[in-house]
């Protein structure tokens, strides 16, 4: 029987590796992440989990060992945020081009500078493009189960990915939810022991990390892409045998109470659940208004999006990071997106909580407000933002 | 070579062991060592330096660069104590 607890992000992101029973964990502490290895630890140290815990000087080498663990078919975690994620960059790179399953959490946090310790995606959008597996958590049930999640479609040999899960810090690192557990033959059924067919062994030499001349890198490009958009197939499959087993349902794109809906807004992450109380409030009053989540990052569920906005005349983009020179990093993404759709719907975008600025109901009711108002007059302002002193 | 994509292992994976020995790193060479036997004193100090292993031991008992493999370093005219190794531009025949 599954049963409920209470939970803060991090521990529940904790639990769910804890019961993936991973081989290898490296991890250097960063707020607002260090609850998680702090605790992966302390289950080490108690015998509560049967894995190393590599200590390191830095990111760098946190995912530089688990990069080695997973070349031995090893099972690996580790966890990072904001600068540590920066300073992690180059073997971000590294770990999905030589496709090792590594999974990491990532909890939310601004880039510096000026210096700051609280939540925003900045630091999610800097690894946009290095080929991770991406996917955004709205509650700690979903960091719990996106996180034992990520293992399977990671490693299935279809994948061979690494995947990231972001998890908004403080707002959900830091707060504590209710949580149901699964039973460990649960976790079992779902989550096979990671098979490497690849795995140095020193009876079988084989070569891991070659260089590639002119003449082979483009190739080696090609066959990464392709492998990495295929994976989506793996990721839908993998989240019905998950509902199948746990009885929670996941989708690359969210939809809430879209029916009919003229006017939708786009979110991503923790804020997401206050947009929806924004959302209830407005069908109330009995407006067309509903509310489309991201879930699925990378690879970007194109389909997914364009059938789930396939009604909306406006859509109303939230972003929580800046592309300095460009605006909204997702309204970039999503205007992209509706590009070749058959019938485009008006895209605007808003930017608001950086840096751990709050973003309440009130704010979104604006956001849904000007969003509506700039879709008519157009905007005149370089950026438009919500909950920003002017 | 004339792989596709399709023909890469996953994670570009090389799984024939020490394939290194087919690649031609002579054509890399812009200097070539020719050793002049008169003076070489046969002490190998040339085939324990070179970087490339591309020193062999001849049937006559000298140490000659295989120029499939040598990069043209000039590191064995160096070391040699006799300067029985000179180190010549690749277009001078």
């Amino acid at each position: 029987m599954s049963y409920r607890v209470a939970l803060e992000g991090s521990h529940a992101v904790a639990e769910a590796v804890r019961m993936a029973d991973v081989d290898v964990i490296s991890a250097y502490p960063i707020t607002p992440q260090t609850h998680i290895p702090e605790r992966l630890a302390e289950m080490v140290a108690n015998g509560d989990l049967n894995a190393a815990y590599i200590p390191v000087e830095s990111e760098h080498s946190a995912l530089s060992a688990c990069l080695g663990a997973a070349a031995v078919g090893a099972r690996t975690f580790t966890a990072t945020a904001g600068q540590g994620l920066e300073l992690m960059h180059e073997v971000v790179y590294v770990a999905s081009s030589m496709r090792y399953p590594v999974v990491m959490a990532v909890c939310n946090r601004a880039l510096s500078a000026p210096l700051s310790v609280w939540g925003d995606h900045s630091d999610a959008m800097a690894v946009r493009d290095t080929g991770w597996i991406q996917v955004f958590c709205q509650n700690n049930q979903e960091a719990f189960d996106l996180t034992l999640w990520a293992f399977r479609v990671a490693e299935h040999p279809q994948v061979l990915f690494p995947v990231m899960v972001h998890l908004d810090g403080f707002t959900l690192s830091h707060v504590t939810e209710p949580v149901v557990l699964p039973e460990q033959s649960q976790v079992n059924r779902f989550l096979p022991r990671f098979q490497y067919h690849f795995a140095l062994d020193p009876e079988h030499p084989i070569t891991h990390g070659a260089f590639a001349p002119p003449d082979i890198y483009s190739e080696a490009k090609l066959a990464q892409e392709i492998a990495f958009r295929n994976s989506k197939q793996v990721i839908l499959q993998s989240w019905q045998e998950f509902a199948g087993i746990f009885g929670r349902f996941y989708h690359p794109v969210e939809q809430y109470r879209t029916e009919n809906a003229e006017v939708m807004l786009l979110t991503m992450g923790s804020f997401t659940e206050t947009a929806k109380l924004v959302i209830d409030k407005r069908r109330e009053r009995g407006e067309r208004v509903g509310l489309v989540s991201l879930r699925l990052w990378r690879p970007f569920p194109f389909e997914e999006f364009r059938q789930a906005v396939s009604q909306a005349r406006l859509i109303i983009v939230f972003d929580r990071a800046i592309s300095f020179g460009v605006g909204g990093p997702v309204l970039s993404e999503v205007k992209s997106a509706l590009y070749d759709a058959p019938a485009r719907p008006t895209v605007v975008g808003i930017v608001g909580g950086l840096g751990g600025r709050d973003v309440s109901e009130e704010d979104f009711d604006y956001v849904i407000d000007r969003g509506k108002q700039i879709a008519q007059t157009g905007s005149d302002r370089i950026l438009e933002t919500v909950g920003i002193r002017e | 070579m004339q792989l596709t994509w399709k023909d890469l292992k996953v994670g570009n994976i090389v799984t024939e062991p020490g394939n290194a020995s087919f690649r031609r790193t002579g054509d890399w060479r812009t200097q070539r060592p020719i050793l002049d036997k008169e003076a070489c004193v046969r002490c190998a100090l040339c085939w324990i330096h070179c970087p490339d292993a591309a020193i062999k031991l001849s049937e006559e008992g000298y140490f000659e660069s295989d120029l499939y493999y040598c990069k043209g370093c000039g590191i064995c005219a160096s070391v040699c104590p006799a300067g029985a190794i000179a180190m010549i531009e690749e277009e001078e025949k």
